[in-house]
């Protein structure tokens, strides 16, 4: 029991350095957001909020499938790919007259497979998730060129179109949708055994393996949730840009992995969480809409964005090193 | 105290070392003084801050408060770089060799001699290194990759590299942990020819009767504390351990036994072929079933095929009575088997999550409503009882596992396989690297658990402690099973010559095999 008095500091202190990867994200965003307001006209007005906030949405589902990849210590090169492959395939379907809600979840359910095809190769080919993932990506993106022969798809039906353009309670229904994704996986990763058993595959395979977790279907439910999270933006993107386009979603897959990485999460696994993910995809968004809003060169944005994410990960490691 | 020779016949000097971390006082006052030539133990239990002063000593970490004079001169060691430069080295038990280069090159990292402004001199490597291999009495081939060779080689590889740089002070912490006993023998001679020229050498290690055998003194701390330095031949084991802990160890071993007549596990014939063959035991209610051979024996392969972690290829296994075909570990621990691993760190534990997690993790599917939502109250309580139950010495129960001692470590890795309630306990060198204190509290746990019925499988490396606590001994020997010994009849002697393939105890084998 002596040891019990310094102790109880050192939880405190660990967890005032818990907040702070996350409120030092909420700040970062808040000086950002002030600057942005002060310095150009357009950022704190209605329209582009909601503009902001609808193409955050789509990336920032996307981030929350990748936030289970990450914790696990893999990675999902292809969620770019079934974004595209997602947009196509509703397109196709509702061109062809297959209902809306059908084709909905007819694409969505194919996007959880294609997820599930990636934890197959990762569990039972032991292939790693970078290449794993990095041939499905490719071939993906070649399947979505072959069945839309490389040609837009226009002409969706009405409501479907709609429904980006919609709010319920004032809210845009994307960014309505993403809350709602990102109640659920926050649900996932913090109640649910499935969640604690992606954290301790990301911690140690053999661990997990030697405590009676069943392994494989939880790497096919990882990578098929990626998959699912990356077929629903895939058709809120159609929606939103009211074509299917066979390019579209392409370099999803680094945002997101960005937004992952700037949130917390560590790439040799067992770390990061959802709400940090979500403030990576909004730090990520606002950067990138501010920058539009201040002339700044698109060129010279992707140079920012990559500096952040570095940046990001110094922090974080310089973080840990002094943790001690 | 111990205080002889002049301050020149020092190669170290450590003063008043004190050192804190929030929080904790890490070290307070501590002192640490080693001879040229002379082999100095340090001891204590785990969390007793050795490592802390070794770190300090590499530079590793930065003292608060003390001094040390290193080879007459006042030295302040801001980083590990430092250290090496004035002749510290450290051989620490996970080597720190770059595994996938060459022997060679792993002498020269940083420095490879060049024979021209763009080239690199491999004769000069390979010579070189094959020279000071060669000085050591090591049959090493310096082209060899480092991965590619046995730990034990490895560790030679470390100890010959840190000669080759002109080491004035080595320190070795734990380096027969991973060790067979030969490979050890190995390891003592070298250290016997770098005390003849001149070098000083701390030694740390959990192993008393290596201090006793070729250590000239001994330091001892306790709590963070400075407790004694004492030479060797001026004291003996007991008063080491009372000095370290205040318990004498045959006490330790001592407790009451629950064997019933109950058969609980019956292994018929197991064999993996090229690992081990013909293993034939029965374990019975409330036993503890000792397993003992030589590292590399296939003991922890035998344990790994019960617990359904391996395959095996013939033979049978009955829990009950009735056939038990476990496939999986997860199988294994829903029949009621409980692992605790010989590698907690890299087999038990879940490293960087909480102990909450790690002691619920075989838990969740049960304590989730439908099998979906944790119960949180169920989880923490859960976490509570066991820290609670088996002392774990934890800030909270959020704490990160990787943060607390090895002896706690363990704890929590036994926790979590008896938040299971197991009929079965798989122990594999459960006390290896571990304090004594802890050691002891494993033991008392040993009983606690047949008083209940848990039957025991204990595996070790370490004689007296096998004979101590198992009511019956199974000794292998190269994946063969030599005999089963009751508690009554074991004997050290007896147990190594069949360890050791000298001797076989057929009679026996056939009496279990009916």
């Amino acid at each position: 029991m002596k040891a019990h008095q310094p102790v109880e500091q050192d939880s405190k202190e660990k967890k005032r350095f818990k907040l702070k990867t996350e409120g030092t994200l909420v700040l970062l965003l808040l000086v950002l957001a002030v600057f942005l307001t002060i310095f150009t006209r357009g950022f704190l007005t209605g329209n582009n909020l909601s503009n902001l906030v609808r193409q955050t949405a789509i990336n920032g589902i996307v981030a929350l499938g990748m936030t289970f990849v990450v914790i696990s210590g893999g990675i999902d090169l292809s969620v770019g790919s079934v974004v595209g492959f997602a947009g196509i395939l509703v397109a196709l379907l509702m061109k062809s007259g297959v209902p809306i809600g059908l084709a909905v979840l007819a694409s969505i359910s194919i996007s959880f497979l294609l997820g599930v095809a990636n934890g197959f190769m990762v569990f039972d080919g032991r292939i790693p998730p970078f290449i794993a993932t990095l041939g499905s990506m490719s071939i993906i993106r070649g399947a979505i060129m072959l069945i839309s022969r490389a040609r837009m798809i226009a002409g969706l039906p009405k409501p479907f179109l709609d429904f980006a353009q919609t709010t319920y309670l004032g809210l845009p229904a994307l960014f309505v949708v993403w809350l709602v994704l990102i109640l659920f996986t926050i649900f996932l990763t913090k109640k649910t055994p499935f969640g604690r058993n992606v954290y301790t595959i990301g911690s140690n395979l053999e661990v997990a393996r030697l405590s009676g977790i069943n392994i494989r279907f939880t790497t096919y439910m990882i990578y098929g949730l990626s998959g699912l999270m990356a077929g629903i933006a895939g058709i809120l993107m159609t929606s939103r840009l009211a074509n299917g386009i066979p390019t579209g979603g392409q370099g999803y897959e680094m945002d997101a992995i960005a937004s992952c990485v700037i949130g917390g999460a560590s790439l040799s696994g067992a770390e990061g969480t959802i709400l940090g993910t979500v403030l990576g995809a909004v730090i990520i968004a606002t950067l990138r809409n501010g920058g539009n809003l201040l002339g700044i060169d698109p060129f010279i944005l992707q140079i920012v964005n990559g500096v952040i994410i570095v940046a990001a990960v110094y922090i974080d490691q310089y973080r840990k090193a002094h943790q001690k | 105290m111990y205080q002889v020779g002049k301050m020149s016949d020092y190669i170290v000097e450590m003063k008043n070392i004190s050192k804190s971390f929030p929080g904790v006082r890490a070290l307070s006052n501590v002192n640490l003084s080693v001879k040229k030539g002379e082999v100095h133990a340090l001891v204590g239990e785990n969390g007793a801050g050795k490592s802390t002063l070794i770190k300090i000593l590499t530079g590793a970490y930065q003292k608060d408060e003390g001094t040390i004079v290193f080879d007459g001169k006042e030295v302040d060691v801001k980083d590990p770089h430092f250290s090496k430069n004035i002749g510290i080295h450290a051989v620490y038990q996970d080597i720190t060799l770059a595994m996938h280069l060459s022997v060679g090159e792993n002498f020269f990292l940083g420095e490879l001699p060049m024979s021209s402004p763009f080239t690199v001199d491999w004769k000069k490597v390979y010579s070189t290194a094959n020279d000071v291999l060669a000085s050591l009495d090591l049959k090493i081939d310096p082209h060899m990759l480092v991965r590619s060779l046995p730990v034990a080689k490895q560790e030679m590889v470390a100890i010959a590299k840190a000669i080759y740089e002109k080491s004035k002070l080595m320190i070795f912490d734990e380096p027969t942990a991973l060790l067979t006993n030969e490979e050890s023998e190995e390891l003592f001679k070298i250290i016997a020819r770098l005390k003849s020229e001149g070098i000083g050498i701390i030694y740390i290690s959990h192993r008393l009767e290596e201090v006793f055998r070729f250590c000239d003194a001994v330091t001892i701390l306790k709590d963070g504390r400075y407790v004694a330095t004492m030479p060797t031949k001026d004291t003996n084991e007991d008063e080491l351990i009372s000095l370290m802990v205040g318990r004498k160890i045959e006490e330790m071993y001592y407790f009451e036994h629950h064997n019933e007549p109950e058969v609980v596990l019956s292994v018929r014939n197991l064999t993996k072929k090229k690992v081990f063959q013909g293993i034939h035991f029965d374990l019975h209610k409330g036993e503890i079933l000792g397993m003992f051979g030589l590292v590399g024996s296939g003991r922890t392969d035998i344990v790994l095929s019960i617990f359904g972690a391996t395959k095996y290829d013939e033979g049978s296994i009955s829990f009950f009575g009735k056939p038990a075909n476990v496939r999986k570990p997860r199988e294994a621990i829903e029949l009621g088997f409980g692992l605790v691993p010989e590698n907690r760190r890299t087999q038990g534990l879940a490293l960087p999550l909480s102990v909450k997690i790690n002691i619920n993790l075989l838990q969740y599917k049960k304590i989730s409503h439908f099998g979906i939502v944790i119960d949180r109250n169920r989880e923490l309580s859960n976490a509570k009882s066991f820290i609670q139950e088996l002392s774990i010495k934890t800030p909270s129960e959020d704490a990160i596992v990787r943060n607390l001692s090895g002896g706690n470590q363990q704890k929590v890795v036994i926790g979590k396989c008896l938040a299971n309630q197991p009929k079965i306990m798989i122990f594999d060198e459960p006390t290896l690297g571990i304090d004594v204190g802890s050691k002891e509290e494993i033991y008392t746990l040993l009983e606690k658990l047949t008083k209940t019925g848990t039957s025991v499988i204990f595996i070790s490396s370490y004689l007296p402690e096998v004979i101590g606590v198992s009511d019956r001994i199974v000794v292998i020997s190269e994946g063969r099973q030599m005999g089963i010994i009751d508690r009554n009849e074991a004997t050290e002697e007896r147990i190594m010559k069949l360890a050791s393939g000298i001797e076989e105890n057929s009679a026996k084998i056939e009496s279990e095999a009916v």
